[in-house]
């Protein structure tokens, strides 16, 4: 029940302050509420809207099935660990904008770079999370599988993914937090269009009521991918193990 | 009826790294639809020697032979290991399924209601208690409708009425399918009541120290007779 209250609440102490300390640079959720709608009916919200998102879910997939792949790898193959984890750490710390300013000098601002850098910053994590997830198999799963003689498939099927699912479900939800929000910064850095873009030209006007209703449109979106595909696929997939608390 | 297959165990040594062997010279032979009790102190090698048996542990110079053929090429043997080890991502009838490929949906609650669970199919071992769980285990074990079966430990901590209704399963499912049955344990009491032949196994490498054959007929194994027995074994020298 609180749950529900919580986003409510937060638009209401919006709403109260802006009317308290009202003033043009800080507009209330009925304003922004305004002028999504405007920008959505007769501007070019949609499609910018839509331009992001094809960004955000290029990056997304590429990064989590080659993350998958690797991490499967790093976890599985010691010497192949311990050769590349020096490459994991550099990748983990590297300043995503670094990524993406010497990928927009080396291929120009176009759309491949753009998605690329996202995908170089998010592939470490991905690899890392799964990784972790395939050194913590539980080995005498295999040796069930061994013992009643299971085919490849079925011990692909029955005991290495049902292990490394978690995991993967981990590396989405963090992954896609990181995503959803580099990838705006490199619209902003330089791009043809998408949220990013859009807002960094009402910045340069002082549009705050413009930027807030295309990051509360991003919001929503993320908001709605949570709770209608991520949340009810991680309860679907883990429904067997125990209640927490 | 059909019976369970002969074993043939020849192993000239067994050993860990550079470790002292766990066996060398151990042979046995193992009569089709006997069951054997395999018992002795813990570390002596009788969990190593069933998954020898079962084909997964073939770094051993001998051979292991199931009526007549190699371990790892005989059939699929009914396996329950000393733990449960349920896949917590499957329900109860889904881990009978798991192990037993050609199993359908009903034969799995079938098998389940063999070992009176007939009403957890649908349950994650999350949800089921450690007694249940190891019912699931024997229950799956037996699904894979080997006539062998291999049992490490089926019966340790459980309470005495729970251990009492397995034995009374497993007698029930022996004197039915009549298998082959090595089991493992380092209780006398569930050697001498359930099995028809007692082997004695200690020191390293191990050796049979006692290969004791029990009356199979039930009229001449009441608490009398076990208890001659419950002292004789335990009146061998380790």
């Amino acid at each position: 029940m609180l749950e529900w209250l919580s986003l409510p609440l937060l638009l209401l102490l919006w709403q109260v302050l802006a009317t308290v300390f009202a003033h043009r640079l800080f507009p209330s959720p009925i304003l922004v509420a305004q002028e999504m709608w405007d920008t959505a009916t007769a501007g070019r919200l949609l499609l910018d809207l839509g331009k992001t998102l094809a960004r955000v879910a290029m990056a997304f997939v590429v990064a989590m099935l080659l993350g998958t792949a690797l991490g499967i790898v790093f976890g599985r193959i010691r010497w192949v660990d311990r050769l590349f984890s020096g490459w994991l750490l550099v990748g983990l710390n590297l300043p995503a904008i670094v990524v993406a300013i010497v990928l927009y000098i080396w291929l120009g601002l176009t759309e491949v770079a753009l998605v690329l850098a996202v995908i170089i910053n998010k592939l470490p994590l991905v690899v890392t999370t799964v990784r972790e997830g395939v050194r913590s198999f539980a080995t005498e799963f295999d040796e069930l599988g061994r013992v009643f003689r299971l085919s490849r498939l079925r011990r692909l099927r029955l005991i290495f993914l049902p292990q490394l699912l978690p995991f993967v479900l981990a590396a989405a939800r963090t992954g896609l937090s990181l995503i959803w929000k580099i990838v705006l910064v490199f619209e902003v850095l330089g791009s043809d269009g998408g949220v990013g873009y859009r807002i960094a030209i009402m910045f340069q006007f002082f549009d705050i009521a413009g930027i807030l209703a295309y990051t509360a449109s991003f919001i929503l979106v993320v908001l709605a991918f949570e709770y209608g595909v991520l949340r009810p696929l991680e309860r679907r997939a883990l429904k067997w193990r125990p209640v927490q608390g | 009826m059909a019976t369970g297959p002969g074993l043939n165990i020849a192993v000239d040594e067994k050993r860990f790294g550079s470790g002292a062997p766990l066996f060398a010279g151990l042979h046995l032979q193992i009569a089709p639809s006997s069951v054997v009790a395999l018992i002795g102190p813990s570390g002596v090698g009788k969990s190593t020697l069933l998954r020898m048996i079962a084909g997964i542990d073939a770094h051993f110079t001998g051979s292991i032979t199931v009526d007549g053929m190699a371990a790892a090429a005989a059939p699929v043997p009914g396996f329950v290991f000393q733990d449960p080890r349920l896949l917590p991502w499957l329900t109860a009838a889904d881990n009978i399924r798991a192990a037993a490929p050609a199993c359908t949906e009903a034969q799995a609650v079938t098998a389940l209601e063999r070992v009176e669970l007939g009403d957890a199919e649908m349950l994650y071992p999350h949800q089921l208690s450690g007694g249940m769980q190891r019912r699931v285990a024997l229950a799956r074990a037996l699904a894979v409708n080997a006539g062998l079966l291999l049992l490490d430990e089926p019966f340790v901590s459980l309470d005495r009425d729970l251990v009492s209704e397995m034995h009374r399963l497993f007698r029930h499912v022996v004197d039915a399918e009549r298998p082959t049955v090595l089991f493992v344990s380092h209780l006398i009491d569930d050697a001498i009541r359930l099995a028809d032949r007692v082997l004695l196994i200690d020191h390293r490498p191990a050796r049979v120290v006692a290969d004791i054959a029990l009356p199979k007929a039930p009229a001449e194994r009441d608490e009398t007779v076990l208890a001659a027995y419950r002292h004789m074994l335990e009146r061998q020298p380790s």
